[in-house]
């Protein structure tokens, strides 16, 4: 899975060895550095016009010094060794817990693992061909009807490189490329205004455009507005929700993805805590959370941490199989890390996260859980979510939703946030489809900080959910 | 503002003074700092020590913008920047109102936005302030456990130059102390947090972040699901504030001008009931965030938006007023050097009603006090006003306060939410966020539950 060769890193090693001895000058066990130069490039449509490209640059140095139980950390745009020097110096001071003396780092070869293959690199496309895509969204969103008042579309791409190397002798890079397209639609009509979202976000360059067609997206996020301008009011209530493949991932996310984070878990401020070898979904749920899953949002080649990505089953046939890690809580724990050590950029300390998290296919035909549902509610389409992982306490939005009456989908529903418990509601899964798809781009949030994600799942149902809608 | 930085200004006026003949030009410059400390069961667990600068510049040439920025101020980047802005403008377009914001004469009003005493606050008392508070904390309720416990305090530096005329340059620090809980219950475990912020450390009310962190975490413990049905609400100061802040989008003049605004054609009309008067200013110190000069660096000032519950003005950043041809009404909004200003509201206040929030549960018969909600931004749409959140708190009955609930949503839509505001409280409370927090009672919300 990995290959190992010699390339120029972002900083020499030799600078890098001497940095991450200052790191330890003060005792501590652990130093480490975290070298990112990222490149990007946006663009926004509003209003039929194209308001602004932009470019950025973000460059510079996080560096993390571990003593014990305390963390030390400063980061720097300056790259050159003096100003790594004095990085690593505050982190030290930071984490100082007395000792000190002369350590000495020594780096191997730089460890490269690629999940990913860039065809076309962003930077190597003209910024008109990007900006140009924007405008075909904007023409075939108001295509599709009189009644979309407006549209606004944004592109945006990223390419990333980092390194990092710590004094146990990893040493790691890494390039990471996005690229990602979005649109979002208003429709007006006699009950006021509604919208319409959609997204298309991977891990690999241009070429995603050859494979993917933007006018197919932006009729979606524009037929999702017109549908909703006759919704009636969500209903109230719990009653059975049936969520539609790829759109319905963030649930997992949410209902127990958190909740099986390491750091979160080993303060006790998880649901999930003590549960290993436990049942504690339906039998029919396995869980993954994989790093690999090529070109997909939350794929990356090696974790913040340098530690390679890897696929983690978590929850299997229902039963609790495994947390995810990153270096400090698995130093902890005396175990491997699991390649979930992420952070936003140089400026963050890394802290255990998602990366692609998804359910696997059951059996059942999608049409036959619709068909198999009295009465409940289908949901076509999520939006983002919460959840308090001490009580499992959870929500999660619904931006395209149906009404399911004697088995068949019928009125479309306004929008409204669904509200259940972690471990109830993933007992309460009662039928998995076997029509898996990966869903929309996304961007999780903890502490502070975002990191794109990933999330996917076949069709669904789930016995009882409560639906915060208005309608009695 | 108040203090000028000269040594970032004159940066700032250097990308200036490089405008070619037809260009408009903006350079944004900035640095700051910041400490973070951690502590949890008595160790430290973390303690960061960072600083941060950049550049952003802004180009417009015959009506078509580019931007580009840099995290850095090295002269060769903010150079290649300026390079980059050049190159993007030509994949603009035209636009007739794209614009840098000019002078309007309209005068400062000066605050004190940096504190001496802050500046040179020793390390070692930070991380002692934040181990003090989580053993206030846990002291408060036996059983209460800590998440975490925070002290934060940064500062920054910025500056504005535009070849129309702005030169506008200062700097500002601040600092909070936080806590994270978690309260059990044999199997059932609660969350809850405290906050306390100030000019410097010596202002903090440690007691009573201490307090609410015990007190948020427990009252939750042993709530039940309550069954569906209609009910008045009475948002507690924390939750209100989260409900007026969501309605900037509706009043962003930008907003408006795109059609994207739940306001459209409401100007001079009932939108909330008559008790109900919203003010932004900034110019407040009491604010959270207060300010002297918005986003483009036009003087900050006190508007009027909703008026005895009719809607009177749209915020405005200077691209908005052109298009809407109007004024500026100092409502620029900017994240930092990354990006170009917004528009949006800047601190905003509700004038308060005349009774405590227990003389306001005491005339309801039937109703909840909602003390937290979740999911504000994927169950409300600013756009079509429907509004449905997550929510727990406690249920009140004939006027007292009974049994806590949770796991189960309020829902209504914006539109009808302002108009069923039904009386407000008197007890204000500048918390950190964008708008004031007061006890706020609305009738008819449907809560959904079992």
């Amino acid at each position: 899975m990995s290959k190992t060769q010699t390339v120029e890193p972002l900083v020499a090693p030799d600078v890098l060895e001497r940095v991450l001895a200052k790191g330890r000058s003060t005792g501590a066990e652990f130093s480490e550095i975290y070298i990112e130069d990222k490149r990007s490039t946006s663009a926004g449509l509003d209003d039929g016009k194209v308001e602004q490209v932009t470019s950025g640059r973000d460059r510079g140095a996080g560096i993390r010094v571990v003593s014990g139980e305390t963390t030390g950390f400063a980061h720097t745009s300056d790259l050159s060794e003096r100003g790594l020097l004095a990085a690593a110096e505050a982190a030290a001071l930071a984490a100082k817990q007395g000792g000190g003396g002369v350590h000495k780092v020594q780096l191997g070869d730089v460890l490269r693992h690629s999940v990913n293959t860039i065809k076309l690199s962003p930077d190597a496309v003209e910024k008109s061909r990007k900006v140009e895509l924007l405008k075909r969204v904007d023409a075939a969103a108001r295509a599709v009807n009189a009644a979309i008042v407006q549209v606004s579309a944004g592109y945006g791409d990223s390419r990333k490189r980092i390194l990092i190397a710590n004094s146990n002798g990893v040493l790691s890079a890494d390039e990471q490329v996005r690229t990602l397209l979005r649109v979002s639609v208003v429709a007006t009509g006699d009950g006021g205004m509604q919208t319409g979202y959609d997204s298309l976000g991977h891990t690999i360059g241009f070429e995603m455009f050859d494979e993917n067609d933007v006018e197919e997206l932006a009729i979606r996020a524009a037929k999702q507005a017109v549908t909703k301008l006759s919704a009636r009011p969500a209903p109230s209530g719990a009653m059975p929700v049936v969520i539609k493949r790829g759109s319905g991932g963030v649930l997992f996310h949410e209902a127990c993805g958190h909740g099986l984070e390491a750091d979160l878990v080993g303060k006790s401020a998880s649901v999930y805590r003590g549960k290993m070898g436990e049942l504690v979904a339906s039998p029919l749920v396995t869980l993954v959370d994989d790093g690999t899953m090529t070109a997909e949002w939350g794929a990356i080649g090696i974790d913040d941490e340098g530690h390679p990505s890897q696929r983690n089953t978590l929850i299997k046939d229902g039963v609790l199989t495994d947390y995810m890690w990153d270096y400090l809580r698995a130093r902890k724990e005396g175990r491997a890390q699991s390649g979930n050590g992420r952070r936003q950029s140089y400026q963050h300390l890394p802290m255990v996260r998602m990366t692609n998290t998804f359910v696997l296919n059951g059996k059942e035909e999608p049409d036959d859980i619709i068909r198999d549902t009295k009465h409940g509610v289908y949901i076509a389409k999520l939006g983002g979510g919460q959840v308090d992982t001490a009580s499992g306490d959870f929500v999660f939005g619904m931006t395209e939703a149906y009404l399911i009456e004697n088995g068949e989908i019928t009125e479309p529903l306004r929008e409204g946030n669904l509200i259940g418990n972690g471990p109830e509601v993933l007992k309460d899964i009662d039928l998995l489809g076997n029509d898996f798809a990966m869903g929309n781009p996304g961007t999780c949030g903890k502490d502070g900080q975002g990191v794109p994600v990933g999330d996917g799942q076949p069709t669904l149902r789930v016995r009882s959910l409560t639906i915060g809608g208005t309608a009695a | 503002m108040s203090v000028g930085v000269p040594e970032l200004q004159s940066l700032a006026d250097s990308v200036v003074e490089q405008a070619k003949p037809g260009e408009q030009i903006e350079a944004y410059v900035s640095r700051g700092g910041e400490t973070s400390v951690r502590v949890y069961e008595g160790e430290l667990e973390h303690f960061v020590s960072a600083q941060s600068e950049g550049v952003g510049i802004r180009i417009i040439k015959d009506g078509r913008t580019g931007f580009a920025y840099a995290g850095t101020l090295e002269p060769s980047a903010i150079a290649e920047v300026l390079a980059e802005a050049r190159d993007n403008i030509q994949f603009g377009t035209v636009d007739q109102w794209a614009g840098l914001a000019e002078p309007d004469g309209v005068a400062q009003i000066p605050q004190k936005f940096w504190d001496e005493e802050l500046a040179n606050y020793p390390t070692d008392k930070k991380i002692e302030i934040t181990k003090e508070l989580e053993k206030l904390t846990l002291a408060a309720d036996a059983r209460v456990r800590s998440e975490q416990s925070n002290y934060e305090d940064g500062w920054a530096e910025t500056a504005v130059s535009t070849t129309t005329g702005i030169r506008e340059s200062g700097r500002g620090n601040s600092c909070y102390v936080s806590v994270a809980t978690l309260a059990d219950d044999g199997d059932e475990a609660q969350t809850g947090f405290g906050f306390s912020v100030g000019d410097s450390p010596k202002e903090f009310d440690l007691n009573k972040a201490a307090r609410e962190a015990a007190d948020r975490a427990t009252r939750l413990l042993g709530a039940t699901k309550p069954a569906s049905k209609s009910v008045t609400i009475v948002l507690d100061p924390y939750v209100t504030s989260q409900f007026v802040s969501i309605l900037s989008s509706a009043l962003n003049g930008e907003n408006l001008a795109k059609g994207r605004s739940l306001f459209r054609d409401r100007l001079n009309e009932q939108v909330a009931d008559p008790r109900f008067t919203l003010v932004d200013d900034p110019t407040n110190p009491l604010a959270y965030t207060a300010t002297d000069i918005d986003g483009e660096g036009l003087a900050a000032r006190r508007n009027i938006l909703i008026e005895n519950g009719v809607l009177k003005k749209f915020v405005h950043s200077s691209y908005s007023a052109r298009r809407m041809n109007t004024k500026s009404t100092g409502n620029a909004t900017r994240g930092g050097f990354m990006g170009g200003p917004g528009v949006g509201c800047l601190a905003m206040q509700v004038q308060p009603g005349n009774k405590t929030q227990a003389e306001l549960i005491s005339a309801i018969d039937d109703g909840v006090l909602i003390q937290d909600v979740s999911g504000m931004h994927s169950g409300v749409n600013t756009i079509s006003g429907d509004f449905s959140t997550g929510a727990s708190g406690i249920v009140i009955k004939n006027g007292t306060l009974g049994a806590p609930i949770r796991e189960f949503t309020i829902a209504s839509t914006l539109q009808k939410m302002l108009l069923n505001i039904v009386d407000l409280g008197n007890d204000i409370d500048w918390l950190p966020m964008r708008a004031v927090g007061l006890s706020l009672v609305i009738s008819d919300v449907m809560m959904s539950g079992s």
